[in-house]
């Protein structure tokens, strides 16, 4: 490790809330470099890895392997795990930094950025943190329902959820029935009409978020053809030599995509596609419309934008014109957006994060925060792994100076049980989600899935404690 | 789960377990031969294999199925490449591996510091290093699918490679891969990962 305490002599114990990838992230560094630490890792549901189960796409098992290198942290002898835990409700963080040494808050972004214009609560209108929470299990948003009985569905922004969307309202359902899909899911989408997908963006090609292997799936995807606009390539061939590598691998394919002319065979496939999915470029939603006297959406106004500048600091600026698409589906993928836990914590709420310096909160002695909530809402679990070994190293180098002070014991879980405990709160413990992962992966086997997720909370935490 | 660590270790995905148990070998039980725990006695180790039960949906690439499942603990010269890892302090840790060895899982064995999320399926960019000048080009072309999760890691060169997809070979005797030295100006190059 980068920072490795040998001979400690104290015996820290951290509690980390939330327990995705920047919260085992940050207990696998922490265990690693202090031979005495203990860790607990606090979750408000009773299952454990966050976006790594709720976010990462269905048909991207191999990014899910992670869940093997969080399993073995949590198994570690100093390390426990505590589901159904809700921090801020069920137990504030004045209680828990009394009992612990040090906090690191990592419970991510569960809210959305709001698109910001009327109509976005028309039905049909669904922000995209929902829509794949909704096939990727998530309790609270198993209600949604959405209806996919149209024919063409816009999506607002442009990066990797974008395409996950895209890519999930297009893919062959046989592709889907593999994986770990909802059940619900899978026979929505078996039902759905949805056969044309427009992902929609302010700015130009050389500014989409979303990168290259996302890309390439829809490229590829069987059964679908791409449909762009010719124009909104223009200087974009000229451009390409001075991008940095990423950047330029990236915008070829789109180019090529766009503009090239496909051979035979690929001729042939996209005759036979049913499929349409494509970027429209330069358009901003100003609002969302409904069909008069009708309730639910039957289009997007979008406002056409010129750029100024160029690179990733081009902004888009209005040009007057507007034009209407319409659709019957919407959803708006524009980022996630964090949300303040507890009133004693400092919440910086225009930019949505906890204000930190290296992972060490503001104002606030032994708290730390990791993943999404410390940097905001970007980046790949690789990123999310950096930020959180480099929020550990700040809490070891805090300990290793006498900054926090961990010379004194602290009662750690043992408080924090008997206050749940009195609160009539049961914590879900490691091998009780075990239960649960078993029991998901036998009905899963049944149909051919990975595993059948369980669907509510109140469901999870029977199979916990049976 | 006994269960997933054995299907692991069964295709050579061995020997995470070095990233959260202690160094035995700097334990008086140990030297003293005392010890009587499983994981201190390499021999054990072979009755993992004995476990060989069913594949959890574990989805890796191509390069893992050829890798070496046996362990690397015997030792004939004319099989032995030399590497050497650099790790992000600097430090130079040389290791022996084998023809045929997976590079990230010969790190794991040896302790260094080199994540692997996605265990090797090209789904990641967490097993990222930078391989020395003299061997880069003896390195097979990266794959397309290689290629894409490079882009996506930090500070990017010329000589990047993914070690999950650095499988040994005799000419590659030598090969020195650095750690990338991700510090907390974490985004030096300019790179700024895509919102969500």
């Amino acid at each position: 490790p980068w920072l490795l305490i040998p001979f400690p002599r104290s015996h820290p114990k951290v509690c980390i809330v939330g327990s995705g990838p920047a919260g085992f992230y940050t207990a696998q560094h922490l265990l690693k470099a202090h031979q005495n630490v203990q860790v607990d890792v606090y979750e408000r549901l009773p299952v454990p890895f966050g976006l790594v189960r709720f976010g990462v796409a269905p048909d991207h098992p191999e990014v899910k392997n992670v869940i093997n290198t969080f399993t073995q942290t949590a198994k570690h002898p100093r390390c426990s795990f505590y589901g159904n835990v809700n921090v801020g409700e069920d137990v504030s963080v004045d209680e828990l930094q009394e009992a612990y040494h040090a906090i690191v808050l990592s419970y991510g972004a569960e809210g959305n950025r709001s698109v910001g214009v009327p109509g976005e609560d028309l039905p049909g209108v669904y922000s995209a943190k929902d829509f794949v929470g909704w096939y990727n299990g998530l309790p609270s948003c198993q209600e949604l329902r959405p209806d996919l009985s149209c024919e063409t569905a816009v999506i607002l922004g442009q990066g990797n959820v974008a395409l996950d969307v895209a890519r999930i309202l297009l893919s062959p359902l046989d592709a889907l029935k593999k994986t770990d899909i909802t059940q619900p899911a899978l026979e929505a989408l078996a039902q759905s009409r949805v056969c044309r997908v427009l992902i929609v963006g302010r700015r130009g090609p050389m500014q989409v978020a979303s990168t290259i292997k996302e890309l390439r799936e829809m490229v590829n995807l069987p059964g679908t053809r791409p449909e762009m606009v010719a124009a909104d390539f223009d200087g974009v061939a000229e451009a390409l030599k001075d991008l940095p590598r990423p950047r330029k691998r990236l915008t070829e394919l789109m180019l090529k995509t766009a503009l090239e002319m496909p051979t035979e065979k690929e001729q042939e496939r996209r005759k036979k596609a049913s499929r349409i999915w494509g970027f429209r470029f330069f358009r901003s939603p100003v609002e969302i419309l409904a069909e008069p006297g009708c309730n639910r959406v039957a289009g997007v106004r979008l406002a056409v934008n010129k750029l100024e500048g160029s690179g990733e600091k081009a902004q888009a600026v209005l040009t007057g014109e507007v034009e209407d698409v319409p659709c019957g589906l919407v959803i708006s993928s524009i980022g996630y957006r964090s949300l303040p836990i507890d009133p004693t914590v400092p919440f910086d709420s225009r930019r949505a994060i906890v204000p930190n310096s290296m992972g060490r909160v503001h104002n606030a002695a032994g708290l730390y925060c990791s993943g999404w909530l410390k940097t905001g809402p970007t980046g790949v679990i690789a990123t999310t792994m950096n930020s959180s070994f480099d929020t550990a190293r700040s809490l070891l180098e805090d300990v290793e100076s006498g900054k926090l002070d961990v010379s004194s014991a602290k009662p750690g879980s043992h408080m924090i049980s008997s206050l749940l405990e009195k609160r009539g709160v049961k914590p879900v413990t490691f091998s009780d989600w075990e239960k649960i992962d078993d029991l998901e992966t036998r009905r899963g086997e049944v149909s051919g899935k990975p595993r059948e997720k369980i669907l509510t909370v109140a469901a999870m935490l029977k199979v916990a404690r049976g | 789960m006994a269960a997933s660590a054995a299907a692991r270790t069964s295709i050579g995905l061995t020997l995470r377990f070095h990233r959260v148990i202690p160094d035995c070998s700097k334990c008086p039980l140990y030297r003293l031969k005392s010890c009587t725990s499983n994981r201190a006695n390499p021999q054990r180790r072979s009755s993992f294999n004995s476990f060989r039960t069913m594949n959890r949906h574990l989805q890796t690439s191509k390069c893992l199925s050829q890798a070496q499942e046996g362990s690397s603990n015997s030792e004939d010269p004319d099989d032995v490449v030399n590497v050497v890892f650099i790790d992000r302090s600097g430090k130079r840790i040389p290791v022996k591996g084998k023809t045929g060895d997976n590079v990230l899982f010969l790190a794991h064995k040896h302790g260094i510091e080199l994540e692997g999320a996605c265990e090797a399926s090209l789904a990641c960019s967490t097993c990222h290093v930078y391989v020395s000048a003299a061997h880069f080009d003896k390195l097979p072309e990266p794959e397309e699918r290689e290629d894409d999760m490079l882009d996506m890691a930090p500070m990017l060169q010329e000589n990047s490679r993914l070690a999950c997809q650095i499988v040994l070979t005799p000419d590659l005797d030598g090969i020195e891969l650095t750690l990338p030295k991700v510090t907390r100006n974490f985004y030096v190059d300019g790179h700024v990962p895509k919102p969500h």
